[in-house]
């Protein structure tokens, strides 16, 4: 009995202090999405439960550890003890019974994340090494930055143009991977107004550590007012169209544009340069070749640079916007 | 001490790698010519470096190994109708020495065979995480390209796999013939063919460094294993290679449980680790095809074009994960479960108590076993397969819960009311207990969908997995060395050095997977060579490499004591743990054929406090006459 008593007072010991320490607060990035509250009321309910669990196996090990020490130059055996079917039985059915409240109340909480809003804004999400990009087919608008209107849920369709990447924001939990050949849903309704991280969570080569975007939640009328610009954005320069396109067609994440080595060559220079190819031919980087080089990436490959464009970054681009391009590699001497 | 000189070619390694030296470039020319007499364009000016000449290369060069190491020969002799040896040995004049680097048949000889290449590619791994560890210090790249960061990250998974399987292997051979009552496996020559496998498969996966690397992971998931360097192939081969060798050596076991067992030792009457053996061999033998069905899909996706995970081509590139997930889950539990099963097994010898509900434990393996076919898909919550899917993983992933439950509620009722002694062997159990404790715990938010959505690919699967596979396979198979080293060697290990090990090792490797959970939870993706120092995460991530340092000074000692303690440890008495397990009644060494007289079940084996009660019977006599 005065055992009994004991681990009791351990177990509760070592429950309480788990419980204190798994504090959902301290331990998860800020909350900044609906679908984030009933994720984090799974957490907190989890988090409880294992500090239960844990005080209750630590308790009586610990306890155990301390109070049933051999006494030094004691040879004999402990109590013939070698099972009770009652407490096997009891312990198999409680948690099968855990088991299965949790994973109902875990269903529950994955039916909220994935509730439907049909008023959603839809936006179209491509990753390619290693970069997003967001197109809002009800605007007409492509943007390498994802604007998001505070409490207006967005119905992300997300797809990739290369290898498997990962489309996720700690702050809005959820996570949905970017697949070549698929598109898949991931809902979101972005409840606080802040710059946000969107990385990705899947390794999808060299560069996987440094593949984000900036996400920004804004006011909605903040947001009317940057669709409004965006469409009234008229740009009359070919070169500075040449130079949104680069940034939105992610072609930015290989190619520098002031002469630093990256995945790619530069950009800097780079019209009219001879360039020596992998084959040991020297090719000038005329329209002709850049047109080339952007629509078929593996035809002519610079030296010391082998080939790692996806073949579909460039079939994305309509001739004029490759011109547009090429007009502004040109500005870059 | 001296050996008296031995003409290196009797050695079957140094034959064996003669072979792989020879046979490599066999193949690398045998693709080249032929791909030059098809008059292939693109292969002009890289005439001997494409990938399938280096992939035929591999082949060939493997199969030389097995060759020169003498894998071939009694079968070949029994195919042209000639006479075997029945002994172990292929040359018993040899020194006794030279049996660990030779094809030999005696299940102990092979168990101590898979220890050793165990701790050689734990070292490598263990070196791999150290070296990617350390550029984890401060955000940004320091040492490295971020390619040689995945390459290391990527080898440090596979590798450590790797010593896994041939840590299970060194136990299960040299433990189940003997606690069983046999005197050897029942088939000696494939036991001893999965073991050389190993070898040219280990050196195709540490080429892959020399070879371009690759940046997958371990998981290998294409597109992105398509477009990875040669090295890719490399890893591919490996691990087709160990893959075979824990298929075949899977099926040697529950051949031997099943028909080499003593008379009247009866299912329920097992040591409790023959339990877990079988469980785990089951999971080997009939899962691991799908591992290697997966990679080899992609290698003839690279080699010959076919398109079966190109959307482009109709293929689906989820396939791949599902016949990846469907062996590599249930191989989580072919990593544990012998582990499992050593904590069952150790704790009444130092508790002087019967294991509790030995039948509970017993079956609670098979039935972790059973229920871990149906959770694989729980690997892929967010990856875009049929959503309908994910509910029904979640349930019966959780399920697995139930009797991993069953087997700490047993543990600790063991533990209740003992006589608890603190050897290292012991430590080492005890410490397995807390830390798979810890990753036991951390799993249910892995496995309800909705959490799982934020903790999928970050730190915090990282922490979980490294705690369920050092509670589950780290620390007891430590535990296990310890406490069969003076069976083996007749020495006792140095007690202080091992119990310093234990004491760096525990608070070193809580530290390690609180700290990667911890950041994983706010937010730390896995597999990243570098992270936002807007996380805030750089002090953690200090103190998780310096954990992992503490990790790697604690093996040191640990291997010094084991090569210290061969020499100079103290001669040990035959049963100092006075265990009642039948290996510890053999005299040391233990005979070549095990039990010359058959072995005697006559009680329970777990009788621990049971006046006049024993387990089994061996002939003392003629035992000692072998």
């Amino acid at each position: 009995m005065k055992h009994v008593i004991g681990v009791i007072v351990f177990i509760v010991v070592l429950a309480s202090a788990a419980w204190g320490a798994l504090n959902v607060n301290l331990l998860l990035p800020a909350q900044a999405s609906q679908q984030a509250q009933p994720i984090d009321s799974l957490f907190n309910l989890q988090f409880k439960l294992v500090a239960v669990l844990f005080g209750l196996i630590a308790g009586i090990l610990l306890y155990s550890v301390i109070f049933f020490r051999r006494k030094k130059g004691d040879e004999t055996d402990g109590p013939h003890i070698t099972g009770n079917t009652p407490l096997e039985i009891t312990w198999t059915t409680i948690p099968f019974l855990l088991v299965i409240g949790l994973s109902l109340i875990g269903s529950q909480a994955l039916a909220e994340t994935l509730r439907v809003d049909p008023r959603a804004i839809e936006v179209k999400v491509t990753g390619q090494q290693w970069s997003w990009r967001f197109e809002y087919p009800a605007y007409g608008i492509t943007s390498d930055v994802l604007y998001m209107p505070l409490n207006k849920q967005v119905l992300f369709k997300i797809t990739s143009i290369d290898v498997i990447h990962s489309f996720w924001v700690p702050e809005f939990r959820v996570k949905q991977d970017a697949v070549p050949g698929r598109v898949d849903e991931l809902r979101v309704t972005a409840s606080k107004i802040g710059e946000y991280s969107l990385v990705c969570a899947e390794i999808c080569g060299t560069k996987h550590a440094n593949m984000a975007s900036v996400v920004k939640v804004i006011s909605q009328e903040d947001f009317t007012a940057w669709v409004a610009g965006e469409l009234g954005a008229t740009v009359a320069n070919p070169a500075d169209r040449g130079a949104k396109w680069l940034k939105q067609y992610g072609c930015l994440a290989c190619h520098s544009v002031d002469g630093s080595k990256m995945v790619g060559p530069s950009f800097q220079g780079l019209y009219a340069r001879q360039e020596e190819m992998e084959s040991g031919a020297t090719v000038s980087a005329d329209d002709a070749y850049l047109i080339e080089s952007i629509r078929q990436p593996a035809k002519q490959v610079v030296k010391g640079f082998p080939n790692a464009m996806p073949p579909a970054a460039g079939e994305a681009l309509t001739d004029v916007q490759i011109q547009d391009i090429i007009e502004y590699i040109k500005t870059l001497k | 001490m001296t050996h008296k000189s031995v003409n290196p070619f009797s050695l079957g390694l140094v034959r064996g790698l003669i072979g792989l030296i020879i046979a490599s470039p066999l193949g690398i020319g045998l693709v080249s010519v032929l791909l030059a007499a098809q008059g292939q364009e693109w292969l002009v000016g890289k005439f001997w470096f494409t990938e399938p000449a280096w992939v035929l290369g591999a082949v060939f060069g493997s199969v030389g190994f097995l060759i020169g190491v003498g894998a071939f020969n009694d079968w070949v002799k029994v195919a042209l109708g000639e006479e075997v040896h029945e002994t172990h040995e292929a040359d018993p004049s040899l020194p006794s020495w030279t049996r660990y680097y030779n094809f030999s048949l005696d299940h102990k000889v092979i168990g101590v065979q898979y220890a050793v290449t165990c701790l050689i590619m734990f070292s490598f791994a263990g070196l791999f995480a150290l070296i990617f560890r350390t550029e984890l210090i401060q955000t940004g790249l320091q040492y490295m390209t971020a390619d040689f960061y995945n390459t290391m990250m990527s080898l440090h998974g596979i590798v450590m796999i790797m010593a896994i399987l041939l840590g299970l292997a060194a136990m299960m051979n040299y433990l189940v013939p003997l606690m069983i009552g046999a005197n050897d496996m029942a088939f000696p020559r494939l036991n001893a063919f999965a073991f050389w496998i190993n070898v040219p498969s280990g050196i195709a996966l540490l080429s892959s460094i020399f070879l371009g690397g690759f940046d997958t992971g371990w998981v290998g998931y294409p597109p992105l294993s398509v477009r990875a360097p040669l090295g890719m192939q490399m890893f591919f081969l490996g691990v087709y290679l160990f893959g075979l060798s824990s298929i075949l050596g899977a099926l040697n076991i529950i051949a031997t449980i099943v028909r080499c067992r003593a008379q009247g030792m009866t299912p329920f009457k097992m040591p409790i680790f023959v339990w877990t053996a079988l469980a785990t061999a089951i999971i080997s033998l009939t899962a691991t095809q799908l591992i290697a069905l997966s990679f080899q899909m992609v290698m003839f996706q690279r080699l010959l074009g076919m398109g079966f995970f190109d959307p482009a081509k109709g293929g689906d590139v989820i396939l791949f994960q599902h016949l990846f997930w469907f062996y590599s889950h249930p191989a989580v539990y072919v990593f544990v479960l012998p582990g499992l099963g050593m904590i069952s097994e150790l704790l009444p010898v130092f508790t002087r108590k019967p294991l509790f509900g030995y039948k509970w434990v017993a079956l609670s393996s098979i039935a972790i076993a059973l229920v871990g076919f149906f959770v694989w898909a729980h690997h892929m919550f967010t990856s875009g397969m049929q959503e309908f899917l994910r509910v029904p993983f979640q349930y019966s992933t959780l399920l697995v819960a139930v009797p991993t439950g069953v087997k700490f509620f047993s543990w600790v009722a063991t533990l209740w009311r003992g006589k608890i002694s603190f050897e290292t062997p012991m430590l080492f159990i005890l410490g397995a207990i807390v830390v798979f404790l810890t990753g036991g715990l951390s799993g249910p938010p892995n496995g309800t969908v909705a959490t799982d959505l934020h903790l999928h690919d970050t730190y915090f699967i990282v922490g979980h997995f490294h705690a369920t596979m050092f509670g589950g396979f780290v620390f007891p198979f430590f535990a296990a060395l310890y406490y069969w080293y003076p069976k083996v060697t007749g020495r006792m290990y140095n007690e202080r050095l091992g119990q310093l090990h234990f004491w760096l090792l525990l608070p070193g490797f809580i530290l390690q997977s609180f700290g990667q959970m911890f950041v994983g939870l706010l937010g730390m993706r896995r597999r990243i060579a570098d992270y936002d120092p807007s996380l805030n995460i750089e002090q953690p991530n200090i103190l998780v490499t310096i954990a992992g340092l503490v990790i790697g000074l604690s093996f040191i000692i640990f291997v010094f004591n084991m090569l210290y303690s061969a020499k100079r440890g103290v001669v040990s008495a035959a049963n100092p743990w006075r265990s009642r397990s039948p290996e510890w009644l053999l005299p040391t060494p233990l005979p070549v054929h095990n039990y010359p007289q058959p072995l005697e079940v006559l009680g329970e084996p777990y009788d621990y406090g049971l006046a006049g009660s024993t387990y089994v019977r061996v002939n003392p006599q003629s035992a000692a006459a072998d």
